[in-house]
């Protein structure tokens, strides 16, 4: 599939910028991000290549826009969802879940 | 809830803004989401994180490299049949499923892309850079590589041929860079300490010792 993750050749993305201290993850959540798709991954439902299929699926303007782990967690929850294991609905809810809790603890701080 | 914690949860907040605020919220969603339903073990995650960070980087290249540097019999292993050598010296496991070994010689100089994603061979250096996975690397590996070769310190004379490979989840590219002049007398180990990731990507050369 042709589309915004197909960049050999492309022009306009500017230089190469290596970072000075090059951490392995530069969040906590990418370290989680990481871990959850390489142990979903265990689960045995989709190889590499579908996970890659899967984060080209992002709308092209988003994909650009955003980091490598947003891809991967945009890939993981569309093969979990496709495969069954989580339903979308189940997610927004945790989501909203997660952000009540927050907002919670922001009150009382 | 999972009532899995994690114990960074509250400096990244801050340092982000609201950034990433949602989607570390969707983050720690899903993981909890798959812990509650028994999918994934809250202690493998653990312990996948620190192998990736702290366990599996580019030391283990740098120990092929040097190994293949001193043992002819080793170095023609590896450019045959590249992952079977590197799983001699123990380097195995994902994304090395398949590894072939691209040997630098004064004329021809090989440099390594996935130009679709971040393919890279996990085992022997470690998840690849922000810089291989974002886009100026990805488009112009392939375009103008002597360009951004430039951009790493690295000048190849005109009659240097340059061989770019782009990577697959299948097939993943290591390059063996040449040994530099004045190391004829280093140990194994000391050679396996001059070799930099940049070099095994591709994107520089191992730099001759400095003279004390």
């Amino acid at each position: 599939m042709n589309g915004a993750h197909d960049l050999g050749g492309m022009h306009g993305f500017g230089p190469v910028e290596p970072e000075r201290d090059e951490p392995v993850f530069h969040h906590e959540w990418e370290r989680r991000a990481f871990a959850i798709t390489l142990a979903s991954g265990f689960l045995g439902q989709w190889n590499i290549d579908m996970s890659r299929s899967a984060r080209e699926q992002m709308p092209a303007a988003e994909y650009l826009a955003t980091t490598y782990y947003e891809h991967w967690l945009f890939g993981l929850e569309r093969l979990l969802v496709e495969k069954g294991f989580v339903k979308p609905e189940e997610i927004e809810a945790r989501v909203a879940e997660l952000r009540r809790q927050r907002a919670g603890r922001a009150a009382e701080s | 809830m999972s009532g899995h914690d994690h114990p960074h949860d509250h400096d990244h907040d801050h340092e982000d803004g609201s950034r990433f605020s949602e989607v570390e919220l969707r983050v720690r969603a899903l993981e909890s989401l798959l812990v509650d339903k028994g999918l994934v073990d809250p202690t493998a995650l653990d312990a996948l994180i620190d192998t990736y960070e702290t366990k599996i980087g580019p030391r283990n290249g740098a120990r092929v490299v040097a190994r293949a540097w001193v043992d002819p019999g080793y170095k023609r292993r590896l450019l045959e049949k590249g992952g079977a050598a590197i799983a001699e010296l123990g380097y195995e496991g994902r994304q090395g499923e398949d590894i072939v070994v691209l040997e630098n010689t004064p004329t021809v100089h090989n440099v390594v892309v996935c130009t679709l994603c971040s393919c890279y061979p996990w085992p022997v250096l470690g998840l690849p850079p922000v810089w291989y996975k974002a886009a100026p690397y990805r488009s112009r590996a392939v375009i103008d590589p002597r360009g951004v070769l430039r951009e790493f310190g690295t000048e190849l004379p005109d009659g240097v041929e340059v061989r770019v490979w782009d990577s697959t989840a299948e097939l993943r590219y290591l390059v063996l860079p040449e040994r530099p002049a004045g190391t004829e007398g280093m140990s194994e180990e000391e050679l396996a300490g001059l070799v930099t990731r940049d070099s095994m990507i591709g994107v520089s050369r191992v730099a001759a010792p400095a003279v004390p």
